[in-house]
């Protein structure tokens, strides 16, 4: 009746908005950065050696590359003021588009504006609802997204684990045996990272390209950060396992990380890509201009020349790799605290040997580390993730990033102040 | 109200008269006009008319619209089996031969639009420029040889082409070295990325400067940025809402709303467009019956809206979904994206606009792209909502943070809006901005177009109807060197393809006038003109903009 509506109407009460925070919640209160966060950064106030932020190539304090960014702030302005349909395109993209499937020898490339936004559209515009993706345990919180806005079944196996995914495949083809007719129409994919954010360490390529043909899976490789710090030139994980590149379906990655910029990207082939310009989400939206222009700089030598007009040498990435090998001897044999990932990943974590109860006090340990090395001079952080939303959520570790700008003493220096900072405070 | 079928070629009815005067709006001849009750509890009455127009097209307009799309379907599938039995050939890229085998990645019937209807007039999206897109631009010139399969750029350009498509309300895209001193500046200092997330080492003191200031602007308690418009709603709807909670979204809500919302995993219910007898029944029926299969109380309710939707150019109606909001506890999310710096007095959005106070809305929500001129989004609100989302917004923790060059840029045009670089500018621009639309506005009502959206608006759509003439508009307008966007299905009803003109406040008189004078010729040549109440019809409507209260 209307009184007893009215009353319903006046006694419900809503949660509030948002629930309190507690003052001390450990990532309420951001570290500030004055200054452009490069090699030497003043975190809080204190000037320390930069190892947490993703500039691997050392290309965020280039010379040559602001020059070309300015050049193309006076001719273009800053944004676009549209998406890409409406008169959003600049020559400019298109030419970055060119040259970067040219320097992955693909045959297109179509490119994003904001890194995360990258995978998780190009999932959803793939794959809906029915379709069956096989996706690591690891897999970033992007891939988690992009799948999440699918809508297809899930199914995931331990972390580069290939009997565990094998065992998957095959039960999938039973099932299909059941059901030819609906099993004609599911799509399958797998998606793996090339260089896991979350761990450190390699998808093993060639083996999953024997499982892509054996049991008609497609694959799209993600390769944030793997993207200019793997293979001979740079080009990622297919160029430092020698896999030809027209096995992989689809590979994304961002260009936040090694090229210092802004945005993504996915290249393949064009019968994979061509559908991306109409039926992804995200493609249509502003592209910021600035940081575009010097990435066509990058490409150019990148194709590896060695002319006067190139930002940097080929041998960069070895030089990388050799320092990502270097520190990760270093930082072996640190009784409470273990390394994990690979030793010519550029980007480690560092995990507490035991946990001391709870994710809690594990936390605040390890807030404790890396206070103490940012007041002595090199500037940490803890790899952040959200307790609530990650589907295998890794346990809490400090990230380290190696980048080709710091130098012997300076990796030898972290590494020893790691070792007392665990010393004193894990013991 | 946005209820076209209560009028039928130009046939009044009178029976649903009753009902709207209750809400306070009147109906006459598909004009609403909204007379403001004083249902604001601060005790303002704002005396200002809300004049929107929703014409329907005369019946033979919709008839040949269907017959158009009808013609355009068979010769569609004609194509298509010729091109299966080799008769034509195929310009589609095929699959890899060793893939032959696998579960094929399109279903053909998926792209049946896109190969056949939309193939024939996409030269006109997609048109790349290479200036600034400010009032003029220069496009390149592209000729097709297969029919719009492929483009080939012949290397010339188009120059000072009239742009009336891009975002550019309050002309901040710009390149004069004197305005973007301070841009440059930054540029040099801090490069141009951060290669890191919020909350690990990505917030430098530029954020923190940026944030103060929007929240100034805005005249909230704090607020928080991003680094991308859309990105901005799809991340942090999840995080306010979830499971049990009930999300009432406007039916003509963008993408980045409606995927956040899917991906909050809260229940969505759809009201019809800016109908307020709509979502008050709505609410009221989620209230008193609660969950659908449970019946417990929802945990929270959140009403999404738009401040200038822009597909329509129609103005949210703000008084009265606060008023609702108020009454049945729920909570407004209100995306801006379109209307900050666009509409209201000084340019503070659709809150100023209807001169309410910045807290009766909840969340507070914006996007740079737009009249800035730059790229990123924020949500302002009370400090404990921004406190919240910086620890737990999906784009803190793991999405990079806006570069700094970008954020100076920002920071610049607020300041000058604002006034606090010393001059102005910024008053100036928005003053610009509404006299350009509402000039732009009239001219085109006069000369008898149907335009939809409210007359403060900057985002005029101009129907089209018939799918013919989508690509014979957008061509024949560049021939004229300006550069309109056309829409079409899926992007707005199928029988409702428009031109979508933003005006911006760089746009000179000439320059208006130079498009209205090829929008009259062309309107002629292509039987554009399909208002039925054009000079003639009531001017005093277009006069009366104060209405003073009995009551």
């Amino acid at each position: 009746s209307f009184q007893e509506k009215e009353e319903l109407i006046e006694e419900w009460q809503p949660e509030p908005l948002v629930p309190p925070v507690s003052k001390d919640h450990p990532a309420l209160n951001y570290n500030i950065v004055s200054g452009p966060p490069t090699h030497k950064i003043t975190v809080n106030g204190k000037e320390c050696i930069n190892f947490a932020s993703f500039n691997f190539l050392g290309l965020l304090d280039n010379e040559k590359v602001k020059n070309a960014a300015q050049a193309s702030l006076k001719k273009y302005g800053v944004g676009t003021c549209g998406p890409r349909g409406f008169y959003g395109t600049f020559d400019v993209h298109l030419e970055l588009e060119e040259r970067l499937a040219k320097f992955m020898r693909t045959e297109e490339a179509i490119i994003y504006s904001y890194g995360f936004a990258t995978i998780a559209s190009a999932i959803p515009a793939y794959s809906k609802r029915g379709d069956i993706v096989f996706v690591d345990e690891a897999a970033c919180f992007a891939i988690q997204k992009g799948l999440q806005a699918s809508r297809s079944n899930i199914k995931l196996f331990k972390h580069n684990d290939m009997t565990h995914l094998e065992r998957l495949l095959k039960e999938q083809e039973t099932e299909d045996q059941k059901n030819p007719r609906k099993a004609r129409v599911t799509r399958r994919f797998i998606v793996v990272e090339g260089l896991y954010m979350n761990t450190g360490d390699i998808c093993p390529l060639p083996e999953l390209i024997k499982l892509k043909y054996k049991y008609k899976v497609r694959i799209f490789l993600e390769e944030s950060l793997s993207f200019g710090v793997l293979g001979e030139h740079g080009r990622g994980i297919t160029e430092h396992f020698g896999v030809n590149i027209d096995d992989i379906d689809l590979i994304s990655a961002n260009m936040e990380n090694s090229l210092a910029s802004i945005g993504g990207f996915c290249c393949g082939r064009s019968f994979v890509i061509d559908h991306q310009r109409l039926n992804s989400l995200k493609c249509f939206n502003t592209l910021v201009l600035v940081s575009v222009l010097f990435n066509l700089r990058l490409q150019k030598c990148k194709a590896g020349t060695r002319s006067e007009d190139c930002l940097f040498y080929l041998d960069v990435f070895q030089t990388l790799q050799e320092k990502c090998k270097r520190i990760h001897r270093a930082l072996q044999g640190i009784s409470g605290l273990k390394v994990v990932g690979e030793s010519f990943s550029p980007a480690l974590h560092l995990q507490l040997e035991e946990s001391r109860g709870s994710r809690e006090s594990d936390v605040k340990l390890l807030k404790r580390v890396v206070d103490y090395c940012m007041n002595n001079g090199i500037a940490l952080t803890q790899a952040r993730y959200l307790e609530k939303e990650e589907k295998c959520l890794p346990p809490p570790s400090i990230r380290v990033v190696i980048t080709v700008e710091q130098t012997e003493q300076e990796l030898d220096k972290a590494a020893s102040l790691i070792k007392e900072a665990a010393q004193s405070l894990l013991n | 109200m946005a209820n076209p079928s209560a009028v039928c070629n130009g046939h009044l009815h009178h029976q649903k008269q009753n009902n709207l005067l209750k809400s306070g709006t009147s109906k006459k001849n598909g004009i609403t006009k909204g007379i403001k009750k004083n249902g604001v509890s601060n005790g303002s009455l704002s005396k200002k008319a809300f004049i929107e127009h929703f014409e329907q097209a005369p019946m033979y307009v919709a008839v040949l619209t269907f017959v158009g799309f009808g013609v355009g379907t068979i010769f569609g599938y004609l194509r298509d089996f010729m091109r299966a039995w080799g008769l034509e050939k195929r310009n589609v890229a095929t699959e890899r031969e060793q893939q032959k085998d696998f579960v094929p990645l399109y279903q053909d019937f998926e792209n049946f639009y896109t190969r056949n209807l939309y193939m024939r007039i996409r030269d006109n999206w997609n048109r790349p420029i290479c200036s600034v897109p400010g009032p003029q631009f220069d496009l390149m010139e592209r000729v097709t040889d297969d029919y719009n399969w492929t483009f080939r750029f012949t290397g010339r350009t188009i120059k000072n082409v009239i742009n009336m498509g891009s975002y550019n309300y309050l002309g901040f895209a710009e390149t004069d070295a004197d305005a973007l001193k301070t841009v440059a500046k930054e540029l040099q200092k801090y490069g141009t990325g951060i290669c890191s997330t919020r909350q690990e080492m990505g917030n430098l003191d530029k954020h923190v400067e940026l944030e103060k200031l929007v929240a100034r602007f805005l005249g909230v308690e704090d607020a928080m940025v991003f680094g991308m418009g859309f990105a901005t709603n799809s991340m942090n709807i999840p995080a306010l809402v979830g499971k049990g909670c009930l999300i009432l979204s406007d039916e003509l809500n963008h993408t980045s709303l409606v995927l956040g919302a899917r991906l909050s995993g809260a229940t969505i219910r759809i009201f019809k467009h800016n109908n307020i007898q709509s979502l008050e029944s709505l609410l009221r029926d989620a209230i008193i019956y609660g969950q659908p299969r449970s019946r417990r109380a929802w945990r929270k309710i959140i009403i999404l809206v738009e401040g200038i939707y822009s597909m329509e150019g129609s103005i949210v109606r703000l008084p009265e979904i606060v008023s609702l909001k108020r009454k049945y506890k729920a909570y407004l999310y209100l995306d801006e994206a379109h209307s900050i710096g666009a509409v209201g007095a000084t340019g503070r959005g659709v809150v100023e606009y209807f001169g309410m106070n910045p807290d009766d809305v909840d969340v507070l929500m914006g996007t740079f792209t737009k009249s800035f001129g730059a790229a990123g989004g924020y949500i302002a609100g009370k400090k404990d909502l921004v406190d919240f989302l910086r620890t737990h917004s999906h784009s803190a923790v793991y999405a990079t943070s806006m570069c700094p060059p970008v954020a100076e840029q920002i920071i610049r045009a607020m300041k000058c809006l604002m006034g606090l670089d010393g001059t102005t500018q910024g008053l100036q621009r928005v003053q610009k901005l509404g006299k350009n639309t509402r000039y732009f506005r009239r001219r085109l009502h006069e000369m008898g177009f149907i335009i939809y959206g409210n007359d403060d608006s900057p985002v005029v759509p101009l129907l089209l109807f018939m799918p013919g003439k989508i690509g014979a508009f957008a061509r024949r307008m560049l021939e004229k060197n300006i550069g309109v966007v056309v829409v079409g299905f899926p992007a707005t009803p199928i029988t409702e393809s428009r031109a979508r003109f933003c005006v911006s406040a760089a746009h000179t008189r000439e320059m208006l006038d130079t498009v209205l004078n090829a929008l009259d010729e062309l309107g002629d040549f292509l039987q554009l003109k399909y208002s039925r109440y054009s000079k003639s019809a009531h001017p005093e409507l277009y006069e009366e903009t104060r209405f003073e209260l009995e009551d």
